[in-house]
C-alpha cells in the first residue's frame, strides 16, 4: 500500500517528508530502544515508536523504514522536525496510542 | 550504605575521588560530603539523571549547592505520582553519623522530563560534568536507547559498565575519537565501591575544572582505566 493512503487512512499528520510519501509500505515495526530497530526493522517498515530523539532520522533512514510513526501526539522537537525534513525521512504523527494505530495499519495490508 | 561506612570503604579501597549519584536525587549527597570532610577523601556531588528519552547520564558538581540547583530543576520535570513506599522501598535521608534525618515521599522512579542535550546544557550552564552512563547497556544506556551516539550531543566523557573496558566499547562501538571513556563501579552496596576505577591525572588539587582538563588530556593530564 502506498504511504500516502495510509496516511490518510489512518488520520496521520505529516510533520516531514511530504515528497516522499509516494512509497510502497511493506509492514510495521515497533520499538521504543532504536538499538532495536537497527537491529530489526526491514526496510519499508512504518516504525511506529513514542522515541522523539534526533536520533530517530538517522536510525530510521539507516534501516530504509518508509517513515516514522509517533504515536499518542508525544511532543516532537523542532529539531527532529528539520532533520527530517532535511532528510527526507517521512515523519508522522498519531493522536492514538501505538496498539490503536497499529491495529488500523494491519486492517489495511 | 550510610555515609561513615561509604567514606570507610572508599579510603580502604584507596580511592581519592567518589561521586554520589542517586537516581534523580541529591538528597543524601551533603551527608556524605560531611562524612568524609577532613579524611582527604574528595566527595563529588552529583546525580543520575534519567532523562526524558529513558537515557541515564551522570552530572557532577564542584558544590554542593551547584548540585541541589540541579536538583530543583529536575524536581520539577519528575514524574508525577505519589512515591509507594510499598513497592519501591522507603526513602530515607541521613546525616553525616547515618541517622534518620526524614523519609523522603517524592517519585524519583523513571525519566525526568528534560531531554539529553537541554540536561546537558544545563548542567554545563551550572558549571557541571555531563557523562552518559553504562552507555552500552540496553535499557537506560545512550547506545541501546538512542542507537547511535548523538553528534550534537555536548557530553564531558561517557562512562561504560564495568564488565566492559574503554578499548573494547571503542571496537564495539563507532564513537567519536576524541569522547573520552571512563568506567566506574555503579556502586549500590558497600562492596562494590572501588570494584573498578578511573585514574585521572591531575596537575592541581581535585576540582571539576580539572578533572575537565584532565578528560581533555590539557597539559601532562590524563584519564585512564588501570
Amino acid at each position: 500500500m502506498i504511504l500516502r493512503d495510509v496516511v490518510a487512512q489512518l488520520g496521520l499528520q505529516v510533520l516531514a517528508g511530504e515528497d516522499a510519501l509516494d512509497q510502497e509500505v511493506t509492514g510495521g515495526y515497533i520499538a521504543d530502544l532504536l538499538s532495536c530497530v537497527m537491529a530489526g526493522a526491514q526496510p519499508g517498515q512504518l516504525w511506529f515508536t513514542l522515541q522523539t530523539h534526533l536520533n530517530i532520522v538517522a536510525v530510521a533512514s539507516l534501516v530504509g523504514a518508509a517513515g516514522i510513526v509517533i504515536t499518542e501526539d508525544a511532543p516532537v522537537a523542532p529539531e527532529t522536525v528539520k532533520r527530517a525534513e532535511a532528510e527526507g525521512v517521512v515523519l508522522l504523527l498519531s493522536a492514538e496510542p501505538t496498539f490503536e494505530t497499529v491495529v488500523k495499519l494491519a486492517r489495511l495490508l | 550504605m550510610i555515609p561513615p561506612l561509604i567514606v570507610d570503604e572508599a579510603l580502604h579501597k584507596g580511592l581519592h575521588i567518589i561521586a554520589v549519584t542517586d537516581h534523580n536525587a541529591v538528597g543524601n549527597v551533603g551527608a556524605v560530603m560531611e562524612a568524609a570532610a577532613g579524611t582527604g577523601l574528595w566527595v563529588v556531588p552529583g546525580m543520575e539523571l534519567q532523562c526524558q528519552e529513558e537515557v541515564d547520564a551522570l552530572c557532577l558538581f564542584d558544590t554542593l549547592e551547584q548540585a541541589q540547583a540541579w536538583e530543583s530543576q529536575v524536581r520539577a520535570v519528575l514524574l508525577p505520582f505519589p512515591h509507594d513506599a510499598e513497592r519501591f522501598g522507603p526513602q530515607y535521608r541521613v546525616d553525616a553519623e547515618g541517622d534518620l534525618v526524614a523519609e523522603d515521599d517524592s517519585f524519583y522512579q523513571g525519566p525526568a522530563q528534560i531531554s539529553l542535550e537541554d540536561a546537558a546544557c544545563a548542567v554545563h550552564a551550572l558549571g557541571g560534568l555531563f557523562i552518559p552512563a553504562h552507555i552500552e547497556r540496553p535499557m537506560k544506556g545512550l547506545l541501546g536507547v538512542l542507537g547511535l551516539w548523538p553528534p550534537e550531543l555536548e557530553a564531558d566523557a561517557a562512562e561504560v559498565s564495568p564488565n566492559l573496558r574503554p578499548s573494547a566499547a571503542r571496537q564495539r562501538f563507532r564513537l567519536p575519537p576524541d569522547l573520552p571513556l571512563l568506567t566506574s563501579s555503579d556502586a549500590h552496596w558497600l562492596d562494590g565501591i572501588g570494584s573498578v576505577m578511573t585514574i585521572f591525572v591531575l596537575e592541581a588539587p581535585p576540582s571539576i575544572a580539572e578533572l575537565r582538563l584532565a578528560l581533555r588530556g590539557e597539559g601532562q593530564r590524563r584519564v585512564f582505566v588501570p
